[in-house]
């Protein structure tokens, strides 16, 4: 996917000038916070299961290599073809010439992000293959020509009527009106697809090493159609999928679900070992795996590794105030809300997302309800910090902190300025006591709302009048 | 260098470990826990399974009916059937070829499933408690796609094989089978989406109705 992250301001006022995707958008927030609340009351001991699901989770991290191996050891022993690719360009490259080699024409597509990542959708498109999407939300994205604006629920930003017109114009039907017809004419215009694909596309929500399984969670079927009907099955995944036991998966979807939409678990829940057996009247003649690292395991070398026990519920953005008001295309690129504002600068280049780190008042929200207790505001500090290391703050904002530092540390000329902003406060704000506009970026502060001036006093002075006339 | 050589190097050097100075020992003590099946917490479960799966299920919007014995349950579906005026053909495992589905009004058929099927019928590996879920293993006789593509999926659930958590069926599964089938699929009521305004539609891909018929005391 293209990366815009560097247009955040720009892309974020577009998105709280729209309309439309504001109404999207308070919607969704009531719907998924409300949701997540109520189920996770059904786990009386919610906070012990998360404790264990980020001890999971670090585990899988720091034996990374040993659980990949011996995922991939009885992958191979149920007939899985394991591939390993370093970079998106190698993913694509991989599954096209799986693509070629079986002859394939058509592929239907369950939800990757993954494959949001590599342009995956893209390049095969340009190698002149029909792919389509059957997620629903993905499907109306894919229809639309746009771009994912929340890791689980992708068309959010939509409204029933623009997805009306969409398919009255793509289906080339009368114009529905209603969400339930809606739904059921994208079912009925898909089905035919999923009957005749070539080659299913699948992403993983967890590798289980204790067998050798890739396991996806679905509400629509689509992924159970994806897995099951086409000749050849491709599963993209990051490195980083990696549980060890069917224990752990059983732990970690408790909360993944409760997390993602407040579901207690969701519909479909696939665990798929190798192709098509001997004596099976269905499913795949070949399941093909590729195990993904662009830049996974840069993260897990770095300060924010933690990152890396994600397991993609999107809780996080749900209960993000940034992301409430902005919506995920702000972001520029696959991940939005806290998770992205880490993974985006991680996988392409710090320099190419400057504002994602800043993107967030850091209240915590996040964090409180990470299911894997992912400290986000904490990395999201470690990236300012590499920033300001690396000098990639505007110079703006290192002149103005260098002046800072330069009188904070200097007692006497601090008090003199300070005393001196003060009066001038007052005299600014005149009768009222307020100050109507402020200079440079604080503009936007007040074009909302007065600053209480500065009452002509500095702590420093009351403090010292007091302890006088105390005496 | 390859693309796996390189990648695995580079999680051993992420990780603080050159290649080959894991201890065989360190290895085991990975290889352990794989073995080892240890469950995590659990939350407090003080409901009996059958009462609970059966409210569960209603909870995830399947319909349940219950009958004393396996020769019951044509009665059982015809009468669902009816009450929801829903025809009354379809496709059977093979493990339901020898009930008396004629007699009760019904035609259904021992077969593979057709794509234009409107109703399948299914057993079940077994049921876990929990939230209401089916757990299915691939094969031979047990396709998936009998529950997956006719509008309306009926699945007979044994009494006897209805067990509290996934945990559970994964150690039925161990008892019972030398390995994983191809795929096994947890079914927890009709599919569904809320993509269009987060509005809860069923019948997205899968079936839009699931009816369980629970069989025995």
């Amino acid at each position: 996917m293209q990366v815009s992250s560097n247009l955040f301001k720009q892309n974020a006022r577009a998105q709280l000038a729209n309309e439309r995707v504001q109404k999207a958008l308070r919607n969704a927030k009531g719907k998924l916070v409300v949701a997540r609340a109520r189920s996770i009351l059904e786990l009386d001991n919610f906070e012990e299961i998360r404790d264990a699901a980020a001890r999971i989770r670090d585990f899988a991290l720091q034996h990374m290599d040993v659980l990949l191996e011996e995922w991939e050891k009885r992958a191979e022993a149920a007939g899985t073809i394991v591939h390993w690719a370093r970079t998106p360009q190698e993913v694509n490259e991989l599954v096209l010439e799986i693509a070629r080699k079986h002859g394939v024409r058509k592929i239907i597509k369950s939800k990757s992000m993954l494959g949001e990542e590599t342009n995956l959708n893209h390049a095969l498109e340009d190698a002149g293959l029909d792919v389509r999407e059957t997620d629903l939300g993905e499907y109306i994205i894919q229809q639309f020509g746009e771009t994912p604006s929340h890791i689980i629920a992708p068309a959010v930003h939509k409204s029933k009527d623009d997805i009306a017109d969409l398919f009255a114009t793509k289906h080339k039907r009368p114009r529905l009106n209603d969400i339930t017809a809606l739904t059921h004419e994208a079912r009925e215009i898909l089905r035919p697809h999923f009957l005749d694909a070539d080659m299913g596309i699948s992403g993983a929500n967890f590798l289980v090493a204790e067998t050798g399984s890739t396991m996806i969670v679905t509400n629509e079927g689509n992924g159970r159609m994806t897995t099951t009907l086409p000749r050849v099955h491709v599963a993209i995944t990051g490195i980083e999928k990696v549980v060890p036991t069917l224990e752990d998966t059983a732990l970690l979807l408790r909360l993944l679900t409760r997390s993602a939409t407040g579901q207690s678990i969701s519909n479909y829940l696939s665990f798929t070992t190798g192709p098509k057996r001997p004596r099976d009247t269905e499913g795949p003649t070949e399941f093909h795996v590729i195990i993904v690292d662009a830049g996974r395991t840069k993260v897990l070398a770095s300060e924010i590794r933690e990152a890396l026990r994600c397991i993609r519920c999107g809780a996080c953005m749900n209960h993000c105030p940034v992301y409430q008001n902005i919506g995920g295309h702000a972001y520029g690129w696959v991940y939005p809300g806290p998770i992205g504002s880490i993974l985006t600068p991680a996988y392409v280049g710090i320099e190419n997302a400057i504002d994602l780190p800043n993107a967030s008042t850091l209240c915590n929200q996040c964090g409180v309800v990470c299911p894997v207790k992912i400290p986000l505001p904490d990395l999201m500090r470690k990236l300012r910090e590499q920033q300001v290391n690396k000098k990639l703050r505007p110079w703006s904002e290192r002149a103005g902190l260098r002046l800072w530092t330069w009188a904070a540390t200097r007692p006497l000329a601090y008090a003199m300025l300070a005393r001196m902003a003060a009066r001038m406060g007052k005299w600014l704000g005149g009768r009222h006591g307020l100050l109507r506009r402020l200079p440079g970026s604080g503009s936007e502060w007040t074009s909302g709302r007065d600053l209480p001036a500065p009452q002509g006093k500095t702590f420093r002075d009351l403090y010292a009048r007091q302890k006088r006339s105390a005496r | 260098m390859n693309a796996r050589e390189e990648i695995l190097s580079r999680i051993r050097a992420a990780n603080g470990r050159e290649a080959g100075s894991m201890t065989e020992r360190q290895r085991v003590a990975i290889l352990e826990k794989l073995a080892d099946r240890s469950r995590g917490p659990l939350p407090t479960m003080d409901w009996e399974p059958v009462q609970h799966f059966k409210e569960r299920c209603i909870a995830m919007m399947s319909t349940v009916s219950e009958v004393e014995s396996l020769d019951g349950v044509p009665h059982a579906l015809a009468a669902y059937l009816n009450g929801s005026q829903l025809p009354a053909t379809g496709a059977c495992w093979p493990e339901f070829a020898g009930l008396d589905w004629t007699g009760a009004g019904l035609t259904v058929e021992a077969r593979p499933v057709r794509a234009d099927d409107k109703l399948g019928i299914t057993g079940v590996f077994c049921a876990l408690a929990e939230n209401g879920t089916l757990m299915f293993l691939s094969g031979e006789d047990t396709a998936g796609s009998m529950s997956l593509l006719p509008e309306t999926h009926v699945a007979i659930v044994p009494v006897s094989r209805i067990v509290r958590i996934m945990e559970d069926g994964w150690d039925l599964l161990r008892r019972e089978r030398d390995a994983l089938p191809r795929q096994v699929n947890f079914v927890s009521g009709p599919s569904r989406t809320a993509d269009i305004e987060m509005t809860l539609v069923l019948g997205a891909h899968g079936p839009f109705r699931v009816h369980v018929i629970l069989v025995g005391r």
